[in-house]
């Protein structure tokens, strides 16, 4: 099966004045449809570059970008924002959402972007919502919605897209751990039954268990001991308790509902 | 498309409050720095402009309206005879002072014309006629001036320079450049009123006859009437604005004024809207993150700019008005011409979208690292 996502020998150098930091120093990777692929690792360890460059949102310094089997890693700033509105969906740590618009409003945006308008966005919206438990929440605005309704809400927007590919930093980092695992489970769910390429990049403990596949990034680079979980090959957690020791914390100290 | 670049706008009231008052500012500050320049220009030259006549006939080097040298008034007869010429008046416009009631001397400019005449001088009449300018002593002012020349009502007397005036009209907006308000009598009462001679007069105003070539009676004239210069009505106005405008400082302090008040009221808005932009900046960054093509973005933010525009326009406007109506009523004219409130609404609209396309730049260089950050 053709690999959803796949990165060769991936470099990303920034520029900070006459010197030159290396953010990616040769990064091999495969995310296939159907996977839940973690990226974890100590900050400023270059996950979010590597997000960032499978998102088409940041170009590559050198190495083979191929999204749904096709080379973006030379395309231009003009044909970038395509195959990010064909193949990827969004999911941000902050959600992301227009305050101005109500949750209906803020699917029907990327509906809109796909050409889909009227009353026929406005009927998928609510189907999107609907899927997500916000089938009542259409004309709410964010600011009256709780981070996990939010989060839901952005789901349903990068799933209004149809993508192949779902891209998340963070998901659950504002959010209390029942909520987390409410939205690991609807991302799970969007890999496992809807056939979706899920990559998240986490610094969060909690949900590790919900990957197929952690890959540990560790200055530029994919750890060694980077591995799969229950689903396939595991990180132990003794390798990943030492970046997550307060999420750690968070996660055996019960939190609120949403 | 969900309606993003409206309720930006209007989701956050004290915001849309911020943006507005930028916006209406700037809309003022620049019709009232432009309606005193355009005041300060109509002003100077409207008799020229209101006399209804196609040429001039003046003295020598006479740099300006207000500033003619008396002739021998039997210039007038050779000036009628010229071919091409279907009518000649004699007029008069001249420094002189007003005696007030309470003995308070006031400077005037006398405007002597011939009430038979068609010429339509003094024009915008709200009391008496112009044929009440035949009565004895009678004169025509403007209604601005009743306080500066201490009149009250119709029919009261006064001198000027010892001679006994009536006033039997006033007028509406005839407002002079100088501190001297315009006077209107008859063209022998002016000659006694201003000091000239009875047989001289200051200026003759000619009408061209249907047909003949303005240029060519214009050649005839300063060909047949000797020591007499003559310009077309526009020429002679262009004259006097110009004199009033660059070889006085007014005219080049109003200028400045306009020009600046241009300048702080482009700034102002572009301050306003770079601000509106740069609030929802990382709504923006969403959006791009999203797949929106730029020209997407874009349209969102030259949508909020246009809305701001119109809103602030006709706000601005509404302030504007009130503004100018105040002015009829004091010193400074202020006017608004149809042509420059319409100006104005494309100048506003610009000003948003020029100072939008700024803010777009800065959403063209946008850090993509910034949409995955909390």
């Amino acid at each position: 099966m053709q690999p959803a996502i796949a990165v060769r020998e991936l470099t990303k150098t920034y520029a900070e004045g006459a010197a030159s930091v290396p953010a990616l120093r040769g990064v091999d990777l495969e995310v296939h449809p159907g996977e839940l692929v973690m990226l974890v690792g100590p900050s400023g360890s270059g996950k979010t570059t590597l997000l960032s460059i499978m998102g088409c949102i940041l170009s590559p310094t050198s190495g083979s970008v191929r999204i749904a089997g096709k080379e973006t890693g030379q395309m231009t700033e003009k044909e970038l924002p395509q195959i990010r509105l064909e193949h990827i969906g969004f999911v941000f740590q902050g959600f992301n959402l227009f305050p101005t618009l109500t949750a209906g409003e803020n699917v029907e945006l990327m509906l809109d972007l796909k050409g889909v308008r009227g009353p026929a966005a406005a009927r998928r919206a609510q189907e999107l919502l609907a899927q997500v438990g916000l089938g009542g929440k259409y004309a709410s605005f964010p600011s009256d919605l709780s981070g996990g309704q939010k989060q839901r809400v952005a789901i349903a927007r990068a799933l209004a897209g149809d993508p192949e590919i779902v891209l998340a930093d963070e998901p659950t980092a504002s959010l209390d751990s029942h909520t987390g695992r409410t939205v690991m489970e609807m991302m799970r769910d969007l890999a496992h039954e809807r056939g979706r390429a899920v990559v998240i990049v986490t610094h969060d403990a909690r949900v590790m268990e919900f990957a197929d596949r952690t890959i540990r990034i560790e200055d530029g680079l994919i750890a060694p001991s980077a591995g799969e979980s229950a689903s396939g090959r595991d990180v132990p957690l003794e390798h990943i308790r030492p970046h997550f020791g307060e999420y750690v914390h968070n996660w055996l100290t019960p939190q609120p509902a949403q | 498309m969900p309606p993003l670049a409206r309720r930006n706008l209007f989701h956050d009231k004290i915001r849309l409050t911020v943006t507005l008052t930028g916006i209406v500012f700037a809309v003022v500050l620049i019709v009232v720095e432009l309606g005193l320049f355009v005041g300060f220009t109509v002003t100077t030259s409207s008799l020229v402009d209101h006399s209804g006549a196609d040429l001039w006939v003046t003295s020598k080097h006479v740099p300006y309206v207000e500033l003619g040298v008396p002739f021998s008034e039997r210039k007038l007869y050779q000036v009628r005879a010229v071919p091409g010429v279907a009518d000649a008046q004699k007029l008069i416009v001249r420094w002189t002072d007003w005696k007030r009631p309470d003995g308070r001397q006031e400077s005037v400019q006398i405007v002597g014309i011939n009430p038979d005449d068609p010429m339509p001088m003094p024009w915008n009449l709200v009391a008496g006629s112009v044929a009440d300018l035949k009565k004895p002593d009678a004169v025509i002012m403007d209604e601005v001036y009743k306080e500066k020349l201490g009149v009250k009502e119709l029919g009261e007397l006064f001198e000027i320079r010892g001679k006994r005036a009536r006033i039997v009209g006033f007028t509406r907006g005839i407002r002079s450049f100088t501190t001297s308000p315009y006077v209107f009598a008859t063209f022998k009462r002016a000659q006694e009123y201003a000091s000239i001679n009875d047989d001289q007069t200051v200026f003759i105003l000619v009408k061209v006859a249907p047909g003949a070539d303005l240029k060519q009676v214009q050649a005839n004239i300063a060909d047949s009437v000797k020591d007499v210069e003559v310009f077309t009505s526009s020429e002679f106005s262009r004259m006097t604005q110009f004199y009033w405008m660059f070889t006085t400082g007014a005219g080049v302090a109003v200028l400045l004024a306009a020009v600046l008040g241009l300048v702080v009221g482009f700034v102002v808005v572009a301050q306003t809207i770079y601000a509106t932009t740069m609030d929802h900046l990382k709504e923006f960054g969403t959006l791009k993150a999203m797949g929106a093509p730029n020209r997407y973005v874009y349209k969102v933010i030259l949508t909020q700019a246009a809305i701001s525009a119109v809103l602030g326009y006709a706000l601005g406007m509404v302030v504007s008005a009130f503004v100018v109506h105040a002015s009829q009523k004091g010193g400074a004219a202020i006017l608004l011409p149809w042509q420059m409130a319409i100006g104005m609404f494309f100048l506003t609209l610009l000003m948003c979208t020029g100072a939008a396309l700024v803010s777009i730049s800065k959403v063209t260089r946008l850090d993509p690292a910034m949409v995955f950050k909390g």
